[in-house]
Parts: structure tokens; C-alpha cells; sequence
């Protein structure tokens, strides 16, 4: 409907197409239906005449459905028909059950449409020409592109090539796209000089616990069901894995599972999960939690920030001095395991010192997740993490001492445990091997002067990276050197335009920026070359979530003007850089970009998923591994929303047969199948952290709203969410707040020696004097400018941890009157 | 009606609406079961009926009221804040009123009287009563659909006149 009627929509008819979607947004995929019909009709509201089975001629009863106007739109396709299209929750899927989160459910509504949210989105390549941006067709974006790339890898080789590009699954990714950009990047342009998404460097957010021999994704989201207890750490599932949490865990603590638990454990004791959740903050997690399980069965163990290594340094201690350990497990199946018990050695005294819980609580933590059961059995006890520990204080030494305890209690490889990241995007990671020896920081790199291009594919760094608002002065008065000399060539050819942007690049210390993407989002202030990337539903695209499952989300609708999926980007330039390389008579330069034939995703798909680990191919990194050749597109078609777990087993008939967990064989990912413990002694705060600590008197916490979706990419176009966060809000101490001369809805600065950065002030009694919590990664409101350049010896940032101050700037009448600022807890 | 029992339990449950859930205020509706479910000629609106839901005297202050609206298998609550709120009716233009089905999968919320929010016990989404329903946090995709409301002095009475946002489990809030 194109006015603004929101009392009334349109039911699919029974012949509407149906087709599968896995939700593109976060980690868990949740499966939906896609409904699309001829806009001109609608089904009746009698269940036998709309494609749902549902009776609307009367109330449809709680829980019957879920279907908004914001799970609705109509689209137009390439001939200009108009088509209605409804995208609602599966049933049958059993990630998700029928639920739907408040990200996934409003996936119709970003669905281009030319007068809808969507509306703003590339629907062609755009030039910006010195001071404004104009539209150009592909052939003359990619002769500049192509042009640019070729000039600077023959004359200063491709580490004048920088690339900040997406590595995940769902949407801006997935396994077709990463392969695509990952040939074109490794194998073809065989540059070292790539950053990922959301770091600063080529690098893994899970080194450690792979090092331990220890995949990050070892479970299936059923282990929730079957835990004894959940031990939660640096996660809040309600707001950033929301159907997870909702379908998986809540059923767990409020003893629903207890028969299946039951039945599969016989003779163990089975009893209502008990949670335990290791954040400085109560979230939203932790308030509901208390209301499924009771406060009683809920134990907050709200650290010091920064101190989680001390904890599970002294739950280690504290747990091989009582003899809760697997002394059979790690005998058999470990290595290491001596050594860790004296490097990570911590008294509950020390404990309790450093991580600011008292000693009866970490007694308690233990007696909860280690203590053998009443009926002499070991807990079984799931490990849930995710940016507490991953962009907490030492990714490496955090996860070394985590996964140790886990080790020591064998809560790894048994149903019900588990120790796994919840995850941000899904997954989705097929790429050939990178083409470098170390990790290159490459946001240092940019502020340095170095790097001649910049491609920010699926990227925002402007809004995500740590550091930010250094890395975005740096970046944007490189840019427009680059500006300052396009527009003073005028009329100048394409090879003439390469020329003058290659010398303001190479010789007054330009940077020339391209970003492929859905939108223009704010890299749009200081690009100059924009290419328009296609979504899924406009494309066929494949990814896996938090527990491996690996679906189909199939293309159902064209994407808007001449949108592109990522792959196919890819090829593009390959392919051109190709044709310029033969046209030269460079044979050897010309073969390092073939292979890029492709018409579809699936080609690219087929290339990179299906050939991984194929007698006669080269050495590719696939999550798929090396049985990815058996998932065909028409066999993931017929899996549907429930596909298959990685990696694939066999094949039955059309049936994908899967892996539900890891290590239940004993059998761990190091060369001898040995799990390996690991040396982490605390080793308190990094001093560049200390130092911001020391100058200034808030924790400034950054982390994610619910309803808000990486950068808000689509988000900062619907009122819905636009409305309710105008800008990052931050949640204050109400005491805080009055010293401060702050209420609700002021913008306050919040700076340090880093950066400042503006923000909605929101004061919340739930947050504790001294610290805040500030909504990571928006439009307006870059939480990473006051985030220090600190990273761990993997180039992963500590964006958890900084200290700034904080100054009332001023009022926003609008806040005041329309935004609620009740707190975002339910209790 | 399986549903309307659910509204009506609910209505009883709710913080402080017992005495106003027993009836006093909840007028029955009129002929809103024979409206059509379309829009009618020269109107874009859904012919929603007019129907007297509360006499302001007789309103509790910060307390939920039951009624149901625009027919009997779709609970609301009108809530007379006590201090003027944005769009609210009334003497003090602080009555306000909501669909009680919440807008993710339909269970009735709740209102809790000392944050002023509707809450829902099903997946944890709230709705602030004095903000115009906006979601607080949750996984709804919609704020809580707003009850229009019109104030007869003469009477002392509120009345609805329609409904802005679409109720849960309807395609047209006229069945």
C-alpha cells in the first residue's frame, strides 16, 4: 500500500510463490518464508484462501502468527511489474520455531522498493567528481577501477592495494562473496595489505581457542536445551542472538527441557538450567533471565572490566584444588595440562582482589558449573561467549584461560557444553590461503601515509573501527587531496583521470577510496568511487550460523538498477583487469586473473565452497572443509530453512547429512588430536588503557541495541528504529548524571586523548557509578572514537575498554518529547 | 472465543485494573461486528465504530482500564496517566489508550504501573504508556497499536474513534 495506511495489509493468496530465506542480519539465521504475489490481489481472509492457513475472519489467537506491516512491502521488478511480497517467520525451522526477532522481522520491509524505507539505495556505480557525486555506468567505473588498480600494482606492486573487506556470512557476505573477494584480493591482486569488517588487521577473532585445538562453533544450539548450567560471559543473547536465546535457552531455565534431558542422560540428575553471567553491566540478558529462572537459579558476576582472565584463572585454581577436574579426559585427551595449572595458578583471595566479585560468589560460580552432581555426575556445563571476550581486554590471553577451565572439566565435546562464541554475522568463509606472513595493523598503516587505494567492501569503518575518529581525519584529508585533483581535470579521458588521481596518490600523499556497498552510508563523505552491492533475496547466497548450519537463502526479487552481488563485483574487475593485462601482451598477469567466469553465485559458489579440499585444487580455507563438494544448490533448495550442519557427513538419497558437535570423538583440531592448555597468567590492563583509566572517570562500554543492526545501514531509514535512537544513546548512573547536569535526552561529549564523540545521554539506575554504556557503531555517534589504538598480538582490538570524561553539551527538545527512556531491562 | 477468554484473564491480571475490569467502564460495543472490513467510498479509514469506553471521573489514576476494542476479541487499556501525556484526551489531556495484544505474537502485556510500561511475559517486549506505545526494547517489529481517543465534556466521558498500527493477529482491524 503506498500511502501511509497502517490498519490493514495484504494476505498472500493461495498461489502466492513461497521460497526460503535465512534472516541476513545476526549469527543465529532464523528461517523465514518469503510470499510473493501480483500486486493487484490478495488472499481472502478465510484459511482457505490465503497462503498462510490462518482464519482472519475472526481474532487469530496469541502465538498463531507473526505478521506485521513491517514484514510487508511491494516491489517492482526489472519489467515493471509490482509484486507483493510478505516475508514472515518459518515454523518448521528449528533454529527459530516460528519466532521472529525485531531485526529479522523487518527484513520485507528493506526489500528496495522505490518509494519504501530501501529507497536510498546504489542503484548504479557513482563517481564522485571533486565536490558532488554523479551516476556512471559499470563500464566506466570499472575502467577507472580496473584502470586505478592495474597503474599501482605494475608500478608499486599490490601492497599499494588496501582492502578493508567483509570475512562473514548473511548479508554483505556470505560464501559465494567472500570467495569472490577473497580470489580477487589473494590470488588475483595478491595483496597482503586487507583488513576485515570489524579489525584492524587480516586476522581471526578465535586464536586462542583454535590454537588450544579448539573450533569456536563446537556445539548445536540444542546443547542449550541440555545444559546443566549456562555460564554466559561477555554476551547478551536477548538483544544480539535474540531466537537463540528465546527458543534454546529460556526453555532450559524454566525447566521445560527437564525430560529431554532426562531421556537423553539416564540416571543423571536433570534439573532447570542454572545461569551464570560474567559482564560488568546487567543486560537485558540478565533481567530476564531472573525472570524465566528466578533470581535464585541467576548468578551476576559482575567483574571489574577487563578482569576475566583473573576469574577463570581462579575458577581453574579453585576447581583442580577441590578435584572437579577430568583427570581421565585430560590424560587422555589433553596436553599441557601441568603446566597451565601452575602458570594460571590465582588464589580466590587474588580472585576476589582482582575481579571484584567476592569469594562466596566465585565458590558459588564453581559449585554451579563444576561440582559434580548430585547424582555423581559432571555438570554439564555450556560456555557461552562473544565480545566481552572478543573484544575484551587480551582476546588471546582470555580465551587461552577460558578455554583451559573448559578443558580441565571436559565441558567441550559432550551434549549440553560446549565452548563456543555466540557470534555477531553468520559465518561464512571460504577464501584461498592469505597472501602474508604477519598480521599488518592496517589503520596504522592509513594514518601513516601508506597505501595508494582503498576499497571498503561491505565495510563502514568510518562508524566501526576502534581509534576512529584519528583513522577518519587521517583518512578523510587524504581523500581530498584526491578530490582536489579530480576536479581540476577537466575533461580529461579515463586514462588521463587514472593518471592525475595516481599522482595525487603516489606523490602529495592522496588515498583514493572506493566502497562497494547497499548504500551510500557516511563512507559516502570522503569516496570517490561507489559500486552497488546486491543483498540476499536479490541474490542466491549461502551462509552457516552459530552451530554450522548451512542454508540457501534464495533470490526471490531483482536488485534495484544494476546492483551486483559482491561476487560478481569480483569478477567484474578480474575479468577487466584480465582484458587490460592481454590487451598489454602480459600473459603471466593476464592468467593471474582467470577463473572469474562466472554468471551466478552459484559459479562462484561452485568455485570456491565445492572445490575446497578437491584432489587437483589448491589449498583453500572453507568452513565447508573438505566435504563441501556434496552441497549442491538444489540439494540445499530441498533442505530448506533447516539445512545442514558443517561439515557435511554423507549424502542419503537428496538428503544432506550433517555434524551436530565437535569432539565428542576425543579427537581435537592439532596435529595430534591432543586439546592443548594454555599459559595465561593475568596480566591486568594494557598501560595505553591504564593511562586513559587513570586521566579520566568513566568506563565507556560500547556494545549493541536489539533493534539496531550493525551500522544501522538499513536501520537509519526507518522510523521505527530512527525514531527511538536518534543518535547513540548512553546509558549513565542517574547520580552521574545529576553531577553531570544531565538528564535524558541531553547530548553530552565524551572524549579522552583518543578522540570525542557526541551522544544521547540516558540515565538507567541498572548502570553502576563510574561506568557507561554507549550503542556501538551508529550513524551519529561513533563510540570507536574514544577507543584506544591498543590491540593484542594478534592485531585484535580491546574495544571494550577505554576510560574517557564526559560534558553536557546541550538539549534536544525532539529527544525529550518523543524518546522514552525507560530502562531497556524488563526488570 | 478462545482469544477473547485470554484478553478478559488478563484484563483481571493487570496491576490495578480490578476494579475497572469488573465492568463499570467497559461498555459494550455496538454494532462493530457488522462494520465492513473496507475502507468506505470517498474515506481512506476503516469505518471504526464510536464507542464510550471510560468516564474520566470514574478512572483510576495510573491504573489500567479494560475495554475492548473496535469489537469484543480485541482487548485495550486505557490508562489515565495522572500528569499530561503527548496525545493524551481528557480533562487533563492525560488519558490514553492501547491495544493490549502485543504487536510481536499477540500475548496480552501487562501494565506495570510504576514504570508505566506494558510488558509481555511471552518475549519480553516493552511498550511505554506515555511515550505513544514506543517499544522500550523487545523483539516487535511495531510500537503498541494506539487506541484514538475522543473526550465529551458534557459526559465526562472517553470515547474511541479508531485505531492507529494494526492489531496482532488481524489483516484489517476490522474483522
Amino acid at each position: 500500500m503506498s500511502t501511509n495506511i497502517n490498519d490493514r495489509i495484504a494476505l498472500p493468496p493461495k498461489d502466492a510463490q513461497k521460497s526460503n530465506m535465512t534472516c541476513h542480519f545476526c549469527i543465529v539465521g532464523c528461517g523465514y518464508n518469503v510470499y510473493k504475489w501480483d500486486a493487484n490481489k490478495e488472499g481472502g481472509r478465510p484459511a482457505n484462501q490465503n497462503a498462510l492457513g490462518l482464519d482472519f475472519t475472526r481474532q487469530v489467537p496469541p502465538l498463531g502468527i507473526t505478521m506485521t506491516k513491517a514484514m510487508t512491502n511491494t516491489i517492482t521488478d526489472k519489467v515493471g511489474k509490482r509484486w507483493n511480497i510478505m516475508v514472515i517467520p518459518d515454523k518448521e525451522c528449528v533454529v527459530n520455531s516460528g519466532l521472529s526477532s525485531t531485526r529479522g522481522g523487518k527484513m520485507a520491509s528493506y526489500m528496495y522498493a522505490h518509494d519504501g524505507i530501501g529507497k536510498d539505495r546504489l542503484k548504479s556505480p557513482r563517481f564522485y567528481r571533486g565536490d558532488q557525486w554523479f551516476d556512471t555506468g559499470w563500464e566506466n567505473a570499472m575502467a577507472l577501477y580496473a584502470g586505478l588498480t592495474k597503474k599501482i600494482l605494475d608500478n608499486d606492486g599490490p601492497s599499494g592495494l588496501f582492502f578493508d573487506c567483509f570475512d562473514h556470512g548473511g548479508a554483505g557476505g556470505g560464501f559465494e562473496n567472500t570467495w569472490g573477494t577473497g580470489k580477487l584480493m589473494f590470488s588475483a591482486l595478491q595483496t597482503p595489505m586487507v583488513r576485515i569488517h570489524n579489525r584492524p588487521a587480516y586476522n581471526s577473532e578465535c586464536h586462542a581457542t583454535r590454537d588450544m585445538g579448539v573450533g569456536e562453533l563446537n556445539n548445536s544450539y540444542e546443547d542449550a536445551q541440555l545444559s546443566d548450567t549456562i555460564m554466559c560471559i561477555g554476551a547478551n543473547p536477548y538483544e544480539t542472538q535474540s531466537n537463540y536465546f528465546l527458543n534454546h535457552w529460556v526453555g532450559n531455565l524454566n525447566g521445560s527441557t527437564v525430560d529431554k534431558k532426562k531421556k537423553r542422560f539416564p540416571g543423571e540428575g536433570a534439573a532447570a538450567a542454572k545461569v551464570i553471567f560474567v559482564d560488568p553491566r546487567r543486560s537485558a540478558s540478565v533481567a530476564i533471565s531472573e525472570q524465566v529462572a528466578g533470581k535464585e537459579n541467576v548468578l551476576h558476576l559482575d567483574i571489574e572490566p577487563g578482569s576475566d582472565t583473573a576469574l577463570f584463572n581462579t575458577l581453574f585454581t579453585y576447581v583442580v584444588d577441590q578435584g572437579w577436574h577430568d583427570k581421565a579426559f585430560i590424560d587422555k585427551h589433553t596436553k599441557g595440562f601441568s603446566d597451565a595449572v601452575k602458570s594460571n595458578r590465582m588464589s580466590l583471595e587474588d580472585g576476589s582482589k582482582a575481579t571484584g566479585i567476592s569469594i562466596a560468589k566465585l565458590k558459588q560460580a564453581a559449585d554451579w558449573a563444576y561440582k559434580p552432581k548430585a547424582s555423581g555426575h559432571r555438570p554439564r556445563t555450556f560456555h557461552a561467549y562473544e565480545k566481552g571476550i572478543i573484544w575484551g581486554n587480551d582476546n588471546y590471553v582470555i580465551q587461552s584461560a577460558l578455554v583451559s577451565l573448559v578443558l580441565a572439566t571436559q565441558n567441550v565435546g559432550r551434549r549440553g557444553t560446549g565452548v563456543c562464541r555466540l557470534g555477531g554475522h553468520q559465518e561464512g568463509y571460504t577464501r584461498p590461503p592469505y597472501p602474508g606472513d604477519k598480521k599488518i595493523y592496517i589503520d596504522q598503516e592509513i594514518i601513516k601515509g601508506k597505501g595508494l587505494m582503498y576499497t571498503l567492501w561491505g565495510t563502514n569503518p568510518f562508524q566501526t573501527t576502534l581509534n576512529a575518529e584519528q583513522h577518519r581525519l587521517a583518512l578523510r584529508k587524504r581523500a581530498r587531496i584526491v578530490n582536489d585533483a579530480i576536479a581540476n581535470a577537466k575533461g580529461a579521458s579515463t586514462e588521463q583521470l587514472i593518471d592525475v588521481i595516481y599522482d595525487a596518490c603516489k606523490n602529495k600523499g592522496g588515498l583514493f577510496v572506493a566502497a562497494m556497498n547497499l548504500y551510500p552510508t557516511t563512507i559516502s563523505e570522503d569516496c570517490h568511487l561507489m559500486l552497488p552491492a546486491a543483498q540476499p533475496g536479490e541474490i542466491n547466497l549461502t551462509s552457516m550460523n552459530g552451530e554450522r548450519r548451512l542454508r540457501l537463502s534464495e533470490k526471490f526479487m531483482d536488485a534495484p538498477g544494476s546492483a551486483k552481488a559482491d561476487c560478481l563485483i569480483a569478477a567484474e574487475i578480474a575479468n577487466e583487469l584480465k582484458r587490460m593485462y592481454q590487451r598489454d601482451g602480459k600473459a603471466a598477469m593476464a592468467k593471474r586473473f582467470e577463473g572469474f567466469e562466472w554468471k551466478t553465485e552459484e559459479d562462484a559458489f561452485n568455485d570456491g565452497f565445492r572445490r575446497a579440499g578437491r584432489p587437483g585444487v589448491g589449498p583453500i580455507d572453507s568452513q565447508g572443509g573438505d566435504t563441501g563438494y556434496l552441497a549442491t544448490y538444489a540439494l540445499l533448495r530441498k533442505a530448506g530453512n533447516n539445512g545442514v550442519q558443517l561439515p557435511i557427513k554423507r549424502v542419503e538419497g537428496d538428503k544432506l547429512i550433517g555434524t551436530e558437535i565437535h569432539y565428542d570423538d576425543g579427537k581435537f583440531d592439532t596435529k595430534d588430536g591432543r586439546a592443548e592448555f594454555k599459559s595465561a597468567p593475568w596480566n591486568g590492563l594494557p598501560k595505553t588503557v591504564e593511562a586513559q583509566k587513570a586521566k579520566h572517570k568513566y568506563w565507556i562500554n560500547g556494545g549493541r541495541a536489539n533493534e539496531v543492526w550493525q551500522t544501522a545501514y538499513h536501520d537509519q531509514y526507518n522510523s521505527f528504529v530512527r525514531d527511538r535512537i536518534p543518535m547513540a544513546f548512553i546509558e549513565i548512573n542517574p547520580d552521574d548524571a545529576r553531577q553531570l547536569g544531565v538528564t535524558g535526552g541531553d547530548v553530552v561529549e565524551v572524549f579522552n586523548d583518543f578522540g570525542s564523540t557526541y551522544a544521547m545521554a540516558y540515565p538507567i539506575k541498572s548502570i553502576k557509578p563510574g561506568q557507561t554504556f554507549m550503542l556501538f557503531g551508529y550513524i551519529k555517534g561513533v563510540h570507536g572514537d574514544v577507543v584506544t589504538d591498543w590491540v593484542d598480538r594478534n592485531v585484535v582490538p580491546y574495544y571494550k575498554g577505554t576510560w574517557g570524561s564526559i560534558k553536557r553539551v546541550g538539549s534536544v527538545d525532539e529527544y525529550k518529547a518523543t524518546i522514552s527512556f525507560k530502562d531497556r531491562r524488563y526488570a | 472465543m478462545e482469544d477473547v477468554k485470554v484478553g478478559r484473564r488478563f484484563f483481571l491480571k493487570s496491576t490495578g485494573s480490578v476494579v475497572a475490569a469488573a465492568g463499570a467502564t467497559v461498555i459494550p460495543i455496538q454494532s462493530a461486528e457488522a462494520a465492513s472490513t473496507s475502507a468506505a467510498v470517498g474515506s481512506t479509514s476503516l469505518p471504526y465504530p464510536q464507542k464510550v469506553i471510560a468516564i474520566v471521573k470514574k478512572m483510576p489514576i495510573n491504573e489500567a482500564v479494560g475495554f475492548s476494542y473496535p469489537d469484543s476479541s480485541s482487548p485495550c487499556y486505557a490508562i489515565r496517566m495522572g500528569a499530561p501525556t503527548p496525545g493524551g484526551v481528557g480533562p487533563n489531556g492525560d488519558i490514553v489508550a492501547y491495544s493490549s495484544l502485543c504487536t510481536h505474537m499477540g500475548c496480552p502485556v501487562q501494565y506495570e504501573s510504576g514504570t508505566k510500561t506494558f510488558k509481555c511475559s511471552c518475549h519480553f517486549s516493552m511498550f511505554d504508556a506515555e511515550m505513544g506505545g514506543q517499544m522500550v526494547c523487545g523483539q516487535a517489529t511495531e510500537n503498541l497499536p494506539r487506541i484514538k481517543l475522543g473526550y465529551d465534556a458534557k459526559t465526562d466521558s472517553v470515547h474511541a474513534t479508531g485505531v492507529d498500527g494494526l492489531i496482532y493477529g488481524r489483516q484489517s482491524n476490522i474483522l
